[in-house]
């Protein structure tokens, strides 16, 4: 019956209580959708680093990654990238030849990193090909064709089928170079990206260089799936010890540090909401047992002990946090599944996220455990915002509190 | 068989520079089943007495035994316990939970103590039958009248089947027609079933249906009559 009084009591003031609850279901609302938007961002951010940049797991020469010296590469990369590719839950292995050079086109110039690929093993490991917004994927040009960025190709001022000169050190040091032809041009969510790196045939490269066309710095390997990583990558890191293989977390530090470090801000924030919703919680609940006082004193009058007048409140409290909570997180669900098929478009302050690798339309993601931890933590924060009006009650003397005239 | 004996009791309130002597030395034994009144002007120290009689207050000197109990010996804790099963309490305001209905207010009592639903729910109907309500069982107190809220307040004084119910000035609020049947009610309980009654009032019709009347003034006990 507690717990039915308590109930009756949240709704004995509705006026009262709908203020306090439309004001924690619209912080709880603020709190979900924000995380669902920011963990959307960084979930496109994490999978287009994965998809279109770095793939799950990568094989590099020992010590390449601390200094990449374009003279140490991986002789017979290609037949390596095959042979893992045959390895369960592997799906597609690519080698990838890699020099730092100079582009330069009748404009003007800009250093690059400059990836020699097979194109259709590059397309079975990211998806670049799917980011050709103006041309093709090696498709048209039939000596030395260049897939570049959009960023770069805007700053250099050429559009498909311009000749740029690419020029680079070969095997020896001396600087060597030919003209490529622009086949397509790329953009991704990244600008960085799209500024700094241009895509050649490895043999096209490799020519120029001075090496087999089988060489290689970097072999990237896809998965079935992002949860196999962590097994595959120990799997690879055993079989091939002479190697430096790494998965993308280690890879890219800042982009995985997106994970973690999301869930501890979501919680940050969350719990500052709650530290502002908890005062009006307290203030509704004082007002509560200030009208209540005569009731309280004869409900110990009669014979019920603290504990259960401490329940009955803290129960009355939870039941006041967890109503608007839940609707709270309703809203921020059905909100979140509104806009997670259109996405939001923030193109309008975008730029600089595209300059992080954010894309300028999010497509928010609520999980599951998220929503847990919420209702958890509205539980707990009513909790909390009960101890105080419970003790003043308990503090109450049934003979007084009897007589008070209200 | 007394129900309550009292022994020198004494109340000094030192709240401020002014020590208050509300009750001085009283002593008074209340046998089962007695229909008492406690009589006298504002400020003689009949609630400061009732309170003490009812576990809500300590008394400064003296000893209160009801049944077997100690009750002035009594932890605080132990004290709230022992109301819960032996006083059975009707205020002047009547003093319902708003939220809940007339059989949940008789009920609640009941749930206190740990007595099974079946038990609670033929209780509480029967109690509020005998009162004249058994047709506003599942009425809030917001849809009853004031003599109507008393009588459901009577009613759970007496659902937790204890030794003696305390009634403080239980017509106070109440007009003339709900004052008679309340009092008609609490007489028919006290003589049929052996409740005893006690109550603090300053209500003419109270004292003429008591069948002793304690008269109080200044703390003491002037008077102490039986009829």
């Amino acid at each position: 019956m507690i717990l039915a009084i308590s109930w009756r009591n949240v709704w004995r003031s509705k006026t009262r209580s709908f203020v306090i609850l439309f004001a924690i279901a619209l912080g709880i609302f603020t709190g979900v959708f924000n995380y669902a938007f920011y963990n959307g961002m960084a979930l496109q951010r994490i999978n287009s680093a994965i998809s279109t940049e770095a793939s799950h797991i990568q094989i590099h020469p020992q010590g390449y990654l601390e200094d990449p010296d374009e003279k140490q590469f991986i002789s017979k990369a290609e037949q390596l990238a095959a042979q893992i590719s045959e390895i369960d839950s592997v799906k597609a292995a690519s080698s990838r030849f890699i020099v730092q050079g100079m582009i330069q086109s009748p404009s003007t110039s800009s250093g690059i990193k400059v990836f020699g690929v097979q194109p259709d093993k590059e397309a079975e490991v990211t998806n670049l090909y799917s980011k050709i917004i103006d041309g093709a994927y090696f498709e048209g040009i039939k000596r030395n064709p260049v897939i570049i960025g959009k960023k770069l190709a805007d700053k250099l001022k050429i559009k498909v089928r311009s000749k740029v000169v690419i020029t680079f050190s070969d095997k020896e040091g001396y600087i060597s170079g030919a003209s490529f032809r622009v086949a397509g041009i790329f953009e991704t969510s990244n600008t960085m990206y799209d500024g700094g790196n241009v895509f050649v045939r490895t043999e096209d490269l490799t020519n120029l260089y001075g090496t087999d066309a089988t060489a290689g710095h970097e072999i990237a390997v896809l998965l079935d799936h992002s949860d196999m990583v962590t097994n595959i990558n120990q799997k690879l890191k055993t079989k091939y010890a002479s190697y430096d293989v790494r998965d993308w977390r280690e890879i890219m530090p800042q982009v995985s540090m997106l994970e973690s470090s999301l869930d501890i801000s979501m919680y940050i924030f969350m719990i500052i909401i709650l530290l502002a919703l908890i005062f009006g919680i307290i203030n509704t609940m004082l007002m509560a047992v200030l009208e209540r006082t005569k009731e309280l004193g004869m409900l110990m009058s009669i014979g019920m002990n603290k504990a259960r007048v401490f329940r009955m409140i803290m129960v009355e409290t939870v039941l006041l946090s967890l109503i608007g909570g839940v609707v709270g997180i309703v809203m921020g669900i059905v909100v979140t599944l509104l806009t997670a098929k259109s996405g939001i478009d923030i193109s309008i302050v975008a730029e600089g996220f595209g300059a992080m690798g954010y894309d300028s339309i999010v497509y928010p993601v609520l999980k599951v455990q998220n929503v847990v931890d919420v209702v958890i933590m509205v539980f707990i924060t009513g909790m909390l915002a009960a101890i105080y009006p419970a003790m003043k009650a308990l503090k109450l003397k049934p003979a007084e509190a009897i007589r008070i005239d209200m | 068989m007394n129900v309550i004996e009292v022994k020198n009791l004494e109340k000094t309130y030192n709240d401020s520079e002014v020590q208050v002597h509300a009750v001085q030395g009283i002593n008074l034994e209340i046998e089962e089943g007695e229909f008492t009144a406690i009589v006298g002007p504002s400020g003689c120290g009949k609630t400061t007495f009732l309170n003490m009689l009812g576990g809500l207050d300590q008394p400064s000197v003296g000893d209160i035994r009801i049944g077997d109990t100690l009750v002035h010996e009594l932890k605080p804790s132990e004290l709230i316990d022992f109301r819960l099963h032996n006083i059975g309490f009707v205020f002047q305001a009547y003093n319902l939970i708003p939220v809940l209905t007339a059989k949940e207010n008789v009920e609640f009592i009941m749930q206190l103590q740990g007595r099974d639903k079946t038990e609670r729910d033929k209780r509480a109907i029967d109690l509020l039958t005998e009162v004249g309500l058994g047709d506003r069982i599942d009425s809030r107190p917001s849809r009853l009248s004031g003599g109507q809220q008393q009588r459901v307040a009577v009613a759970r004084a007496l659902a937790s089947k204890p030794k003696f119910v305390l009634a403080d000035e239980p017509t106070a609020n109440l007009d003339s027609k709900s004052t008679e049947t309340l009092l008609d009610i609490m007489e028919k309980l006290n003589k049929e079933e052996n409740i005893t009654f006690i109550f603090s009032t300053h209500d003419m019709r109270v004292v003429n249906k008591a069948r002793r009347v304690v008269t109080l003034e200044d703390g003491k006990i002037i008077s102490d009559e039986r009829k």
